[in-house]
């Protein structure tokens, strides 16, 4: 079983290298080919070690080798497959096997078709390293592995300002939130002498609950900026610069929810403060309401998808802190299979559309594109959690596990969101596929994507729809190691009317958003009176967070590097630094004359300096030998 | 009168004093190694004198060894003397300024 692991870990990193090879040439078909099937060999073997687990075979546990050891710190390159990593495993490789495919089709016309596949491997050869390790240490270099794929990947089109600013924002976001990451493991070796798993969680349960607060803290500070939440969330809507296999792939299903995975991972950490758990949920509700309202307005395609998600992982970290952890991680699987379908979807739409992104300039699309409007609707569908399809095994779990824990006003944050998320799905959907064709006005003319591109997303579709008959074996499989929370309503007539009850809002969600925009027939142009009402604007801008933190802390940042810059770094550092070199150099020039080359000089300036020599060994001397009496005089002067 | 240390060491400065000048002021090459000769035979003289007055020996000899130095010396100047001359014709200081900085 070990080699499936090795493959798994290492076939994206040959098939990262490998695409690297060609960066500097031109577009090559076979590079793509080559790493698609080297992604999944990476899927096939982790679907093997799926099957060992499920099958109730024991976790792997390999240590590759020593990377580390210094007096008392050990670490491992050790790797483990157990039910958590097996399942993120899964994920990430189908969706990136999915991702990989489709991508020969969508960066076709792209001068940097074979570095997009060099990035875009390294990503999931980071994204193994991150789900696979078997410690802290190791995890934290697959972290920064997948935040430097994604600046690579956001910048991909570096030539335009606005993608490598986005790129930049990503990256030092993330910063910001790793160095609480980092103090949380410098916090874990500290008090546990070890960053091994197994080590440092059986030690957690002598620690004092102060001491693990503060480690939860900081660990969660680092899980909020690789998953954006409030209010490291600005970078996820930015990243949609990215090409759109990238956001499916990196913003959507795997890297974003690493957040969430470590949380899941250190549940038993969680699990013995709640107090910081019930926080992480408040802040999931919240960042869930939050993002879902700011969808609701938005005119950018991705954005909208981008804000579903930042929604979606906010749903997945309120599950997590209240315990569910079980909860969390089917929804995050769930997630990844019909946000990575709504993705492609939307990318197939952008290259119909020739880059357009605002939705009121499309409409009435399915005509044209009949199959990317059933995967979509379809995919929108299992988002907004109808029945049958996977978002609603997902997501009306986490409800329910609110409801049970009594957590109401978390409950009622979701439920309502459920609604929302609903109605900004299919305000979407329908101003895309249906109503008049707006984009006639603009003069394109759209067409369907690649047959392939379809079938790579097919995989995606079925998931999408039936992801929730995995629900009780998933459950089965994880319960040993995430605990058996089975969260039943007491009553069944509660239960029901739970059910049946968000069904209906949903569903009455969706039909509005039809109703609404369905029919829709013009471009808005600013001058409608919702366009213009105060609550429109303030979801439109997102709440000000983007100009506040510009006005805040960029620009007046700005100004404090530019005082330091040119009164501190230039006036006083440089100047010191100069005005020593400035001295040396200017004394060489007065004094280079010296350097007549006449010898009859030198001969002269040599007696002058052995003179010079010689009076001060005498003053030295005597200074010496007088020493005492030079001291009496000085202190009789009152020295 | 009695020639005493002073004396030689009198004599001695004063024949340093005549040698520094000598190499300060001499412009031909010749007699700038003239002025050394002076300068390292000033030595000799307060070493053999001193020598003498503390009754130990070490100082003549290290007479002897500049005296044999200062041979060397001459020898291995004067050949590059004359070959300069043979060059240039001329054996004045201020046409040596090739070191010129």
């Amino acid at each position: 079983m070990e080699k499936y692991l090795y493959i798994a870990l290492f076939a994206p990193l040959v098939s990262s290298l490998f695409s690297a090879l060609f960066t500097a040439t031109p577009k090559k078909q076979f590079v793509g080919i080559v790493a698609s099937f080297l992604i999944f060999s990476a899927f096939v073997s982790s679907y093997i070690l799926l099957g060992h687990i499920m099958d109730g075979g024991e976790p792997i546990h390999v240590e590759m080798m020593t990377w580390m050891a210094t007096g008392n710190l050990y670490i491992p390159f050790g790797f483990v497959v157990d039910q958590i990593s097996v399942t993120m495993m899964m994920v990430v490789t189908l969706v990136s096997t999915i991702v990989h495919i489709y991508s020969i089709g969508y960066m076709d016309h792209d001068k940097g078709f074979n570095r997009f596949f060099a990035w875009l491997s390294a990503f999931v050869f980071s994204m193994m390293i991150l789900v696979m390790s078997d410690n802290y240490a190791g995890l934290f270099i697959g972290w920064e592995g997948v935040g430097l794929c994604s600046w690579g990947l956001i910048g991909f089109w570096f030539h335009k300002d606005i993608a490598t600013w986005a790129a930049n924002e990503a990256f030092i976001m993330n910063r910001i939130a790793d160095l609480g990451m980092l103090i949380g493991l410098f916090l874990v070796y500290w008090n546990t002498g070890t960053l091994q798993y197994e080590g440092a969680f059986a030690a957690f349960a002598q620690l004092d609950t102060a001491t693990l607060t503060w480690i939860g803290i900081f660990l969660f500070i680092g899980a909020m900026g690789k998953s954006a939440q409030f209010p490291l969330h600005t970078w996820l809507a930015d990243a949609m610069e990215g090409p759109t296999p990238v956001s499916a792939l990196i913003h959507a299903a795997t890297m974003v929810t690493a957040g969430v995975y470590l949380v899941i991972r250190s549940n038993e950490l969680y699990s013995l403060i709640p107090h910081v758990g019930l926080f992480i949920a408040s802040l999931g509700a919240f960042v869930a309401l939050f993002a879902a309202s700011m969808a609701l307005v938005n005119r950018d395609m991705k954005r909208i998808i981008a804000y579903s998600t930042l929604s979606q992982l906010g749903y997945m970290f309120a599950a997590a802190g209240l315990g569910a952890y079980w909860v969390a991680l089917f929804h995050l699987m769930a997630h990844a299979f019909f946000k990575a379908l709504l993705f492609l979807g939307a990318g197939n739409v952008m290259h119909a559309m020739h880059d357009e992104l605002d939705p009121f300039k499309m409409g009435g699309l399915k005509k044209v594109m009949k199959w990317t409007w059933i995967m979509m609707t379809i995919a929108s569908l299992a988002l907004a959690g109808i029945f049958p399809f996977a978002g609603f095994f997902s997501k009306d779990t986490i409800l329910e596990a609110a409801f049970a824990e009594h957590h109401m006003v978390i409950y009622g944050v979701l439920l309502f969101t459920a609604g929302l998320t609903a109605f900004y799905s299919f305000r979407l959907v329908a101003l895309i596929f249906h109503g008049e064709e707006r984009y006639k006005i603009f003069g394109i003319h759209p067409h369907e994507a690649y047959r392939f591109m379809l079938i790579a997303m097919s995989p995606l579709l079925i998931l999408a729809m039936i992801a929730g008959v995995f629900q009780a074996p998933f459950f089965e499989m994880v319960e040993e190691i995430l605990g058996a929370a089975e969260y039943h309503i007491h009553s069944h007539v509660t239960l029901w009317i739970m059910l049946v009850g968000t069904q209906i809002f949903v569903g009455l969600a969706i039909l509005y958003a039809y109703k609404k925009y369905g029919t829709w027939s013009s471009v808005p142009d600013g001058s409608s009176k919702m366009e213009n009402s105060f609550i429109y604007k303030l979801l439109y801008n997102q709440y000000y967070i983007p100009y506040a933190y510009e006005e805040y802390i960029v620009k007046p940042y700005n100004e404090i590097s530019e005082i330091l810059w040119t009164k501190v770094d230039q006036k006083i550092v440089d100047a010191s630094v100069d005005g020593i070199a400035g001295f040396f150099y200017s004394a060489g020039e007065n004094t280079r004359d010296m350097q007549s080359g006449n010898l009859s000089t030198m001969l002269k300036w040599m007696v002058a300096g052995i003179i010079i020599l010689l009076s001060l060994a005498v003053v030295f001397g005597l200074a010496a030998r007088y020493s005492g009496e030079i001291m009496a005089i000085l202190s009789g002067l009152g020295v | 009168m009695e020639i005493g240390l002073n004396h030689y060491l009198i004599l001695s400065t004063i024949l340093f004093a005549i040698g520094l000048v000598g190499v300060m002021r001499r412009k031909n090459l010749l007699l700038l190694f003239f002025a050394t000769e002076i300068l390292l035979n000033s030595v000799n003289i307060a070493f053999a004198a001193i020598s003498h007055y503390y009754g130990d020996l070490t100082g003549q000899m290290f007479a002897f060894f500049v005296i044999a130095i200062a041979a060397s010396e001459v020898a291995v100047g004067l050949g590059l003397l004359i070959v300069w001359y043979k060059r240039h014709g001329t054996i004045d200081l201020e046409s040596m300024t090739s070191m010129r900085g």
